[in-house]
């Protein structure tokens, strides 16, 4: 095929894997066995699966693998259910990437980061927080306040205990909306927690969630006395082309798939809330 | 400059025709639209707005990108664009003319979108002057000449004669191969052109205000409680945007086959309420915020990232079509600035 | 007629004041004489706006959807024709009819823009109404019509009265319709197959899949629409078989088939000028040949003959003959 913008090329999945009950992650190829193509962190790529629907998703494996790309997806709609019952070895179509993603190797470079995730909202984080661990020296401390609705809702939970964790300077924060049989961890919203922790405002922010959540942990933020401009944030909107042509996921004048998903919370509040 | 008397236009068409397709304005069960031209049709040049613009075109209303075979898991992509013949768009007006500009500006941006690229590249284009504008027209708001559009051909009907020039080199070179055209010797359109623009600027909507629709008011534009009553009678129908030469959202689907599956691109409208729909979330709701999107995006976010380039041409088929007459005339004399009254 | 329009803003200006109703639904000015909007007004400034006269042809009935279930009561101005949809609708528990102040209101029949313009007319400065003929006024030139020439193809054959309202405005008796409603539905049942398809085959190519029939069309009140319902297949777009839209229409017109007044705001709305409104047409003379003369939202409770069974029902066979 081409490598037009809106024509597609055939991935594999190779590997399906369930993260909590309503989301699994699958890691996709092309037919001979290669990426299918490079990416930034943040950046997102279409997936479909012809007559059923293509949808817009977020690349979560980090660009640093060199083998295959994967994609954490909730189960939601038309797409994703059908995604959510196929088999490895299912066929999907691919394009991509879109988007501007996180400014991994300017704005971020040499600061203090500060990662704030409310559940499946991980997924897209965890390209970057991935980068940052390849690029170690690149990033100063890591801080990751987690949450979900209860322990099995957290994404990529192995992943956090057995490498995150363990990484220098990296402090996780893992909290579940209620108590449960076996969580020992802390228990209560995002935002609270995230005062709580009272992290140091040195940090360059990134909050990804749903709606209700960035609300909130943002002001919470803004209490600790971070400025808007450290604080970053990836939108989600219907899409068709990916390339800022089919009209539909603008915020103002900015296009949620070029112009973003990424933006400055600085840079939102010059645009309607239409989002 | 070439010539031909209007009532040998007939002969005209089946000339281009014999050299390549041809599509003009046709008259077909009581509307104007364009039509591949045919012998005994009934090429309407009279009508200015045409109901559905020329956009159709480079941008139809529909049309096949690629084929799927699926077998099990697995999937094989075919292309399924069809080749661009050479075609002839035969009295386009200045405002569709100008609608190009807008269009080119969304498909030929980086990147390019080829299946529109394809067929822009394939098209000479003869445009033909406004000799009697009509009072919904506005595009002298837009800084439109409806007495002089360019295209590859220009066309203006001077005392019953059709006068031809060429614009550009594919223009000239297909008005050399038409032998029914003779030499225009000394007539000239200039006093025609004249009479046009005085014509023009006495419309009704001639000289609208558009001050305040610039990126720095984008908040208080956006903000102005006006919206609710400017789109309370809208019936969230998507008329106004395929009437329209400049509205270019598009969907893109998938069509079960008996073959395959076959996904093609169509024409789709903000008016729609499922147009911004996600699985759990549609940012815009209310009809309120799908009129305000329409508008805002013509009048300010596209001239915001486009030099300060309108999306709005002034053909005025809106103003002819909306079913409840609601229109953009109103919301520029509404939230345009002073003196629009 | 011009008087009426005075009456109406009276009666809103009246009802508003004393708290009797807490809007008014009716039409607004426009730009060029003839382009009325419908339009909800608030206060006596806000009516200033307000016109009712010969181009006050759009169907307020379907607004009251929305606007009988907010905070107060509306009072809404309804020509015949509009009463009809309005009773339709609270039939059909779409409106509540608790919440609506009606008023009736005289009309001779309204006027087309497009027959207008065909005559040369693009603004209209002034309309003097009568009966039978109407004055337009455009840039200083008058022009006078019978009003068989220029009246919008649902008000040439319309037989509609005025029904039960709270309050009626009327000065004239309605006049009596030249031409007959199913003249044309006869037309087409005389074609040959071939020839009604090619008649509808020219008709529906030019459909151009806006939606506006269906929005405007007061019995297509289903909260969401099959045709937008994106799981359903077959959503409303433009598709690359053009047999598609044939259907869409089919399927709308069996879908409103005993429920469809005759409003006709289908054709006057459709940008492409298909006549839409002889789909409806031919089903409300298939239903009067079936179960007996039947006018939908004549009152707001007797059921449809489509939904109504009796055992005294008649086999379509056994009228129009063929198979079962």
């Amino acid at each position: 095929m081409t490598n037009e913008a809106l024509f597609p090329v055939v991935g594999v999945i190779t590997d399906i894997r369930r993260d909590t009950p309503d989301v699994k992650t699958f890691r996709v190829v092309t037919p001979d066995g290669k990426k299918a193509f490079e990416h930034m962190p943040g950046q997102c790529a279409m997936l479909s699966i012809p007559g059923v629907g293509e949808a817009m998703f977020s690349i979560t494996s980090s660009p640093t693998n060199t083998e295959f790309m994967e994609f954490s997806i909730k189960k939601c709609g038309c797409l994703t259910s059908w995604l959510h019952a196929c088999e490895v070895g299912q066929m999907v179509t691919i394009r991509g990437p879109y988007g501007n993603g996180f400014p991994v190797e300017t704005a971020f470079k040499g600061k203090n980061m500060l990662f704030i995730a409310g559940g499946i909202g991980l997924a897209p984080l965890r390209s970057v927080i991935n980068y940052v661990r390849a690029h170690r020296a690149d990033y100063g401390t890591v801080d990751i306040v987690y949450g979900s609705r209860s322990m099995d809702d957290l994404v990529d939970f192995k992943e956090i205990q057995e490498e995150w964790k363990n990484e220098k300077d990296f402090n996780v924060y893992l909290t579940i909306d209620r108590p449960q049989d076996g969580w020992d961890g802390h228990v209560g919203f995002v935002p609270a927690y995230v005062k709580e922790v009272n992290i140091p405002t040195d940090r360059t922010a990134i909050l990804c969630g749903p709606p209700i959540m960035i609300k909130f942990t943002l002001q919470a933020l803004l209490e600790l006395g971070f400025e808007k401009t450290q604080v970053y944030t990836t939108l989600e909107f219907r899409m068709k082309c990916g390339i800022g042509k089919c009209g539909r996921c603008n915020v103002g004048n900015q296009y949620i798939c070029k112009d973003g998903p990424v933006f400055r919370m600085d840079q939102l509040e010059e645009l309607p809330s239409e989002y | 400059m070439k010539k031909i008397s209007c009532e040998n236009l007939s002969k005209l068409y089946s000339e281009i025709a014999s050299l390549q397709e041809l599509y003009l304005p046709v008259k077909e069960s009581g509307v104007t639209n364009y039509k591949k031209y045919e012998n005994g049709a009934e090429v309407d040049i009279k009508t200015l707005k045409t109901v559905k613009s020329a956009k159709d075109f480079f941008f139809p209303q529909t049309e096949d990108m690629m084929e799927f075979k699926v077998n099990g898991k697995n999937i094989e992509i075919n292309d399924a664009r069809k080749v661009a013949n050479p075609f002839v768009i035969f009295g386009v007006r200045a405002c569709d003319l100008k609608s190009f500009d807008i269009l080119d500006k969304v498909f030929l941006q980086e990147p390019v979108d080829t299946m529109y690229k394809a067929k822009r590249e394939a098209s000479t284009i003869i445009t033909l002057a406004c000799n009697n504008p009509e009072q919904t027209c506005f595009c002298k708001t837009f800084g439109i000449d409806a007495s002089n559009p360019a295209g590859d051909i220009s066309a203006i009907i001077v005392n019953g004669e059709m006068l031809f020039e060429a614009k550009t080199e594919k223009g000239a070179e297909l008005l050399n191969k038409l032998t029914c055209l003779e030499d225009a010797g000394d007539t000239d359109a200039d006093a025609e052109r004249a009479e046009i623009v005085k014509k023009s600027e006495n419309l009704p909507f001639a000289n609208l205000n558009l001050d305040e629709f610039k990126g720095e008011n984008l908040m208080k534009l956006f903000d102005r409680p006006e919206w609710a009553e400017l789109s309370k009678a809208c019936l969230g129908c998507g008329t106004c945007t395929f009437v329209c030469p400049t509205c270019q959202c598009f969907d893109i689907r998938d069509f079960i086959t008996n073959e395959g599956v076959r996904r093609f691109r169509c024409w789709d409208s903000c008016m729609y309420s499922e147009f911004t729909k996600m699985a759990a979330e549609n940012p815009r709701k209310t009809q309120l915020q799908r009129y305000r999107q329409r508008f805002m995006h013509k009048l300010v976010y596209f001239p915001q990232n486009n030099d300060g380039v309108y999306g709005c041409v002034g053909c005025g088929r809106c103003v002819q079509k909306c079913p409840q007459n609601l229109n953009i005339i109103k919301v520029i004399k509404k939230l345009g600035g002073k003196n629009n009254d | 007629m011009q008087k009426l329009n005075e009456l109406a803003l009276e009666k809103a200006k009246t009802l508003l004041a004393n708290g009797t109703v807490a809007r008014v639904l009716g039409w607004k000015k426009g730009e060029l004489g003839y382009d009325l909007e419908p339009a909800v007004f608030y206060s006596e400034s806000d009516l200033e706006g307000f016109i009712y006269n010969a181009f006050s042809g759009a169907n307020l009935s379907k607004y009251l959807i929305e606007e009988s279930k907010k905070e107060g009561k509306v009072l809404v101005f309804l020509k015949p024709c509009d009463s009809y949809s309005f009773n339709q609708l609270v039939k059909e528990h779409r409106i509540v009819k608790e919440n609506v102040y009606t008023v009736g209101i005289e009309c001779q029949g309204k006027l087309d823009v497009k027959k207008l313009k065909e005559k040369g007319i693009e603004i209209v400065d002034g309309v003097i109404e009568n009966v039978d003929d109407v004055t337009v006024i455009s840039l200083g030139k008058e022009y006078n019509f019978v009003k068989e020439e220029v009246l919008l193809g649902k008000c040439s054959v319309c037989e509609k009265h005025l029904l039960s309202y709270d309050e009626v405005i009327s000065l004239h008796d309605k006049r009596t319709p030249k031409l007959d409603r199913f003249e044309i539905v006869k037309k087409l049942e005389a074609m040959t197959a071939d020839e009604r398809y090619a008649f509808w085959k020219g008709e529906l190519s030019k459909c151009i899949r806006c939606n506006a029939c269906r929005n405007v069309c007061p019995a297509c009140n289903c909260l969401k629409c099959v045709f937008d319902n994106d799981a359903s297949g077959i959503a409303s777009k433009a598709n690359s078989d053009s047999f598609e839209e044939k259907l869409f229409h089919i399927i709308r017109a069996f879908h409103v088939a005993g429920r469809c007044t005759d409003c006709g705001e289908c054709s006057r709305v459709c940008p492409q000028a298909i006549p839409l409104h002889l789909l409806n047409r031919k089903f409300i003379s298939d239903i009067n040949r079936l179960y007996g003369e039947f006018q939908a939202g004549e009152d707001d409770v007797t059921k449809g003959p489509l939904t109504a069974y009796t055992t005294g029902d008649a086999e379509p066979s056994e009228v129009f003959g063929g198979n079962k």
